[in-house]
């Protein structure tokens, strides 16, 4: 579960830069919930999830994730809360170490770390089957090193890496963005299979409407640090992209030019 | 080259290969280009050979060596990441420093160790020729160390410190406390600096605050060799080639030292071995491009 109340982020105080990215979002992730995040740019989507991981600190507010309040944790110490997926497949794995010792940095998320060996006999074991789970023939490439991967198979590996140890919530950053449709589909359909199997608390950030309406089980539309729209249930089922994209013209109270760029 | 100072140079190498390791945990693993090991290294030779000299049982002035390395390495950690100053600069500044402090501990630009027992005294009257007692030695003490090493660097610890340098960002993500990844590796990495010096000091019987100067050219050309002769994602492979690095350079640097042909002097060391660097880092970018052409 997450609860965000009156979350405001202003970065660059008193500055001639200063930008209030969020401002006074409230509301509330109930465990289990997938909930799709939207917004055009600036509207203050990653900087919810960068505030909720810990990496953007709120100026003011609280963030409580399950029982416990991280509003002034910095990212390390809420990490066995929070499992999260990058939009740059780079920036979520380690490209000069092996794919199973990315696992093991993963596995060993939010613990504290000894000198015990990080590649045991029955982590291996486990990490095999996992990777094998992907379908990906990745199982028998466990020593290669992750940079030797594409961009979709590390997408891949690093849902595995999120969903190995433990979460309150899982935090996805338009994590299929970067990658090819059929990459993109394959990493989605998997997110939504995990998320499911687990029933993982889950905030994904998306700027495809079409994968905000289809993935998930509740939307919400920030515009300008603003929470404008939280849709959910049957509400939900009866919205279509067209609705969604007439909202986004509403709230902006302006007309978008391009379409495309929404889809 | 005679019989001995082929030996000299094996045994200079096998000193040099903690610095090789120290240089590798920082430059490779850390990615913190750290350039306190200038000073570490004779604040290493200075520390043990004052408390050799007051009576301090060798084993713990070599130990105290490492400590005060290791201490070095966290004042360099700490003004880089409690106060934001770049690790370039707040090595150098650690390193300028420590050369006030090693003419401090020693109260005078050099000390001599003529009497004083060593780790080394033991070992000397075994009947084995003092040439091959130091270098047998140093490579006994540097086997220790790389198993030591590669052990840490498989722990989870390790992975942790090694994903600090590759991806830090990834890392915190990963629940990594960053920081103290950085104290811990800058620490580990200059007490095998320190240790070292205190063995560079205990085998030529002396420490000189001068002997410093280029310790890290020659860890990083110690490196750089190693990973062109045994190149290996593994770190274990890794820290070996490090250590025959270090060998490799000394051999290389005594026999162009003792070729007269090329009418090099001793006095010629450091720029051999900044043109020596200089090549190790220019080959294999001139290799890339011819198979680019």
């Amino acid at each position: 579960m997450i609860r965000v109340s009156h979350l405001g982020v202003t970065f660059n105080p008193g500055t001639p830069l200063e930008k209030r990215a969020l401002n006074g979002v409230d509301f509330t992730v109930e465990p289990g919930e997938f909930v799709t995040l939207i917004g055009s740019n600036g509207a203050g989507k990653s900087t919810l999830l960068g505030a909720v991981a810990g990496d953007v600190m709120a100026s003011e507010g609280s963030i409580v994730i399950g029982e416990t309040d991280v509003t002034r944790r910095a990212a390390a110490r809420r990490a066995g809360l929070v499992a999260r997926v990058f939009q740059d497949p780079l920036a979520g794995s380690c490209g000069t170490l092996s794919i199973e010792e990315n696992l093991a940095l993963a596995a060993a998320r939010g613990r504290s770390r000894g000198l015990a060996s990080a590649l045991s006999r029955s982590r291996r074991t486990l990490f095999r089957e996992r990777i094998a789970e992907l379908g990906l023939g990745l199982e028998n490439r466990l020593e290669d090193q992750m940079g030797l991967l594409s961009g979709g198979q590390r997408q891949a590996v690093s849902l595995v890496m999120a969903t190995l140890a433990g979460c309150e919530v899982l935090l996805l950053d338009e994590h299929t963005a970067a990658l090819d449709p059929h990459m993109a589909a394959f990493v989605l359909e998997l997110t939504c299979r995990f998320q499911a199997e687990l029933g993982l608390t889950t905030l994904m950030v998306t700027h495809s409407m079409r994968q905000a309406l289809d993935a998930g089980t509740r939307t919400v539309m920030l515009h300008e640090g603003r929470i404008v729209l939280d849709v959910k249930g049957d509400e939900r089922k009866g919205l279509g992209v067209d609705d969604l994209v007439d909202m986004f013209r509403k709230v902006r109270g302006q007309e978008i030019e391009d379409d495309a760029l929404l889809l | 080259m005679t019989e001995i100072a082929f030996w000299g140079a094996v045994e200079l190498g096998l000193v040099y290969a903690f610095v090789a390791l120290g240089v590798y945990l920082a430059f490779r693993v850390l990615d913190f280009p750290d350039l306190t090991v200038d000073g570490s290294m004779p604040l290493g030779a200075a520390t043990s050979a004052v408390l050799l000299i007051h009576g301090v049982n060798p084993w713990l002035a070599t130990l105290a060596a490492m400590g005060a390395g290791a201490v070095a390495g966290i004042v360099t950690a700490t003004l880089n990441v409690r106060f934001k100053i770049l690790h370039l600069l707040a090595s150098i500044l650690t390193m300028t420093a420590l050369f006030s402090i090693d003419l401090r501990v020693m109260g005078r630009p050099n000390v001599a160790l003529l009497t004083e027992d060593t780790v080394l005294t033991p070992f000397y009257g075994l009947g084995m020729p003092d040439y091959y007692v130091r270098p047998a030695f140093c490579f006994v003490l540097v086997v220790i160390a790389v198993a030591l090493v590669a052990w840490f660097l498989r722990s989870e610890f390790g992975l942790a410190m090694r994903a600090t340098g590759a991806n830090a960002r990834m890392a915190r993500a990963q629940g990594v406390r960053t920081d103290l990844q950085i104290y811990v590796g800058m620490a580990l990495s200059n007490a095998l600096v320190g240790l070292a010096g205190a063995l560079f000091a205990q085998t030529n019987g002396f420490a000189d605050v001068t002997s410093g100067v280029g310790t890290i050219v020659v860890g990083l050309a110690a490196v750089i060799i190693g990973e062109t002769l045994l190149p290996s994602r593994l770190v274990t492979i890794a820290l070996i080639g490090a250590v025959i690095g270090s060998v490799v350079y000394r051999i290389a640097v005594q026999l162009a030292l003792s070729a007269d042909v090329i009418g090099l002097k001793a006095s010629d060391l450091n720029l051999v071995t900044a043109v020596l660097v200089a090549i190790a880092l220019i080959l294999p970018r001139l290799r890339k491009k011819g198979r680019a052409a």
